[in-house]
């Protein structure tokens, strides 16, 4: 006699862990419930809530305008200072919030990784994906700078999605590495405000991508994937200069950085009720 | 394929001390870049994990579990006991696919649904009613499932009042009921309990075992981890006693849980002692040959029927024709609380014995005891005419035996299947008037 019920096996960790992406589907709602969760809770326990995802891009905005923009005195593109710096600000603090929310993610739910079993991928997966709440908001503010400022978004704001995407992939690329090695090594979470505070200004948030001439640089320069990203924001939106081959070396390495970063957290995921 | 709800074989975890809750958990880069990449080398190797041990020199290993093997049927409901240590947490992780094993397999048909610390994934900020659909997701319930089933686990959980109140502002109790309702409700193929009967009052414990004894009727597979043994007697077909990571018995509940407390006491039913032997109790006045737990026909037993008497039987011998001397015992339960203390009152005992050989056995009656394992200590004393008493031999802990409902009806139980506690639990006479009172 047979069940005909689904069989699990619990085996030893394996040398080659298998990505099991579609238990990811299967767990979609979990997903959601995840997301849902943080963004309930975060804005549950602030006093201002969604006021915040308002204020935070506006005061860096202002900052940047003040020290770039006057004192410093960039050139932006021939765009009003304000709105080229914040065109640039809210990819990067969508990426920036979701490589720390997921570096973090892990060690945070500790207590659920030691005590039920679902696919460790939805931990980052969803802290990376709850991000995009606080953009959408934050967003509004954008909209609301290029009404004053009588911009119109070019037909190329059809590719604002893509670019969006592929700062997302970034994150959640960056994301898996971090995360996954903090449950081992908690120096990551010490490291990691000090990395992003350093890629900040490594990308073209607060000058203009053009500054960067010679070509080695430029090479070095495309390689930040948030270069390609900022650059397709401000195309898309303002009607800059267009990202250019500067694109094609960041979607490399959001690939690359990707399947590695899923292969490596897949592999030390075999382990982390263990050690966490 | 059998029809085995659950097959573990040769299933071995291996920790390495201090890697678990301690201050090692995660080391700092410097402590162990050299070891991960050491560690890398061999996983890419596929070395074993002994191979390690040797290389990082200091470096302790352990086997929580070690070559585990055993299956249990679809429909059966299993108790797992042992020691905090033996390897029921890790056995229970690894079914639970929290953690994967060193060694060997282990495969179950069904989705299992696993009760290992209720409340999992409960955020203190959202609302009783925002927590059982949290929950319910991180159980592994669709959105629907909970939604069809929510009006009944706020039933089960008594707590209907403050579904919409954030559940920081719960009692432990209220939270604690409103997570095993969530995971009560889970309807698993095979449900893993573990320890969630020593949580909240008598009510909602009751509550529990009705609803575990629910499910095993339903035909569905629990492997049930606990220290209470009475429970285990009671609600499971089967037990499996772990020791240091590996099956030590594997049988009838009463028969395995009487080798557990055999074991974990250091006590069995029956102690003699051989008339040369250094260790025998007793002075120049006398000395204990052996102490039994008895049945009607002066038959050692193990377990007794809770409405059948029960003896302790004390074998001495009376050395010198001197001291008056008096059998008593002390009763304790597994909790160590004492039940009572007896000693017998027969005008014999007043006078000082002719030596020779005594069997003195004391009767407990049927329905006095409650059920549980119960340790029997003896002692022959002389009372002092100034009221003191001298002990001439004493056995602490001498005998154990199980005191077992077998829920044939004639208890103190009546229709109650849920725990009882204190140490005693009679079967009262009780009277009854209708009327007006006068």
């Amino acid at each position: 006699m047979s069940l005909p019920l689904p069989v699990t096996r619990v085996t030893p960790p394996s040398g080659l862990a298998r990505l099991e992406l579609a238990e990811l589907v299967e767990y979609r709602e979990l997903i959601a419930f995840l997301i849902w969760r943080d963004i309930k809770v975060r804005y549950k326990q602030t006093t201002l809530g969604v006021l915040w995802a308002w204020l935070q891009p506006i005061l860096t905005m202002i900052v940047f305008t003040v020290v770039f923009g006057r004192l410093a005195r960039l050139p932006s593109d021939g765009l009003p200072y304000p709105i080229f710096t914040l065109a640039a600000l809210l990819p990067w603090q969508l990426f920036s919030s979701a490589v720390t929310g997921s570096a973090n993610s892990l060690v945070g739910s500790g207590s659920l990784i030691t005590k039920v079993y679902f696919p460790r991928l939805i931990v980052p997966l969803s802290a990376v994906l709850a991000t995009l709440v606080d953009f959408a908001v934050s967003f509004v503010v954008l909209i609301a700078l290029m009404a004053y400022y009588h911009i119109a978004p070019t037909a190329a704001v059809i590719y604002l999605p893509l670019f969006i995407l592929l700062a997302l992939a970034a994150s959640f690329a960056a994301g898996l590495w971090c995360s996954a090695l903090n449950v081992r090594y908690r120096d990551v979470q010490y490291v990691l405000p000090f990395v992003m505070q350093v890629w900040l200004f490594a990308s073209p948030v607060g000058y203009s991508a053009s500054l960067v001439t010679s070509p080695v640089a430029r090479i070095a320069f495309g390689l930040n994937p948030m270069t390609g990203v900022i650059q397709g924001f401000r195309w898309s939106l303002l009607g800059a200069a267009p990202p250019g081959w500067l694109i094609l070396p960041s979607v490399a390495i959001v690939g690359v950085l990707l399947v590695s970063g899923l292969l490596f957290f897949k592999r030390m995921e075999q382990s982390f009720a263990d050690v966490i | 394929m059998s029809s085995d709800a659950i097959r573990v074989e040769h299933l071995a975890k291996q920790y390495r001390l201090g890697a678990m809750r301690s201050a090692f958990a995660y080391g700092s880069l410097r402590e162990t870049v050299s070891d991960a990449a050491a560690a890398w080398w061999r996983r890419l190797s596929g070395g074993p994990p002994a191979a390690a041990s040797a290389s990082a020199g200091a470096r302790r290993f352990i086997w929580a579990l070690n070559d585990v093997t055993f299956s249990v049927s679809q429909g059966e409901v299993v108790g797992i006991i042992g020691r905090n240590g033996a390897g029921k947490s890790t056995l229970l992780k690894i079914l639970s696919r929290i953690t994967r094993p060193t060694r060997g397999v282990a495969e179950f048909h069904g989705r299992l649904g696993s009760l290992l610390e209720v409340g999992t994934g409960f955020h203190p900020e959202l609302t009783g009613r925002d927590n059982i659909y949290l929950n319910g997701a991180i159980l592994g319930m669709r959105r629907a499932e909970i939604q069809r089933k929510f009006d009944d686990i706020v039933d089960f959980s008594g707590v209907s009042a403050f579904i919409d109140t954030p559940v920081k502002r719960y009692s432990s109790g209220m939270y604690v009921r409103l997570a095993f309702a969530v995971a009560a409700h889970l309807d698993p193929e095979i449900l893993v309990v573990d320890e969630v009967l020593a949580v909240g009052d008598a009510a909602f414990q009751k509550q529990c075992l009705g609803k575990m004894q629910e499910v095993s009727r339903s035909g569905r597979t629990v492997l049930f981890v606990s220290h209470n043994m009475p429970a285990v007697t009671r609600l499971c077909s089967r037990a499996i006693l772990l020791a240091d990571g590996s099956v030590v018995e594997d049988g009838t509940p009463e028969q395995v849980v009487t080798t557990y407390l055999t074991s974990a006491l250091g006590t069995t039913a029956r102690r003699e002692w051989a008339p040369d032997d250094p260790s025998i109790p007793g002075n120049d006045w006398v000395r204990v040959r052996s102490v039994r737990v008895v049945d009607e026909r002066c038959e050692t037993i193990e377990s007794v029927d809770v409405r059948q008497r029960v003896g302790i039987e004390i074998v001495f011998d009376v050395r010198r024709r001197e001291l008056p001397i008096v059998p008593g015992i002390v009763l304790t339960n597994e909790q160590g609380t004492a039940v009572f203390s007896a000693m017998d009152t027969s005008p014999r005992w007043r006078e000082a014995c002719q030596p020779g050989c005594y069997r003195s056995t004391a009767w407990i009656p049927g329905n006095l005891l409650n059920e549980g394992s119960v340790v029997a200590s003896v002692a022959l004393g002389t009372f002092t005419p100034g009221g003191k008493t001298i002990r001439q031999a004493a056995v602490n802990d001498a005998v154990v035996f199980q005191v077992i409902d077998p829920g044939e009806g004639g208890t103190a139980r009546g229709d109650y299947a849920g725990p009882w506690s204190a140490p005693v639990r009679p079967l009262l006479e009780w009277s009854l008037r209708q009327g007006e009172p006068s």
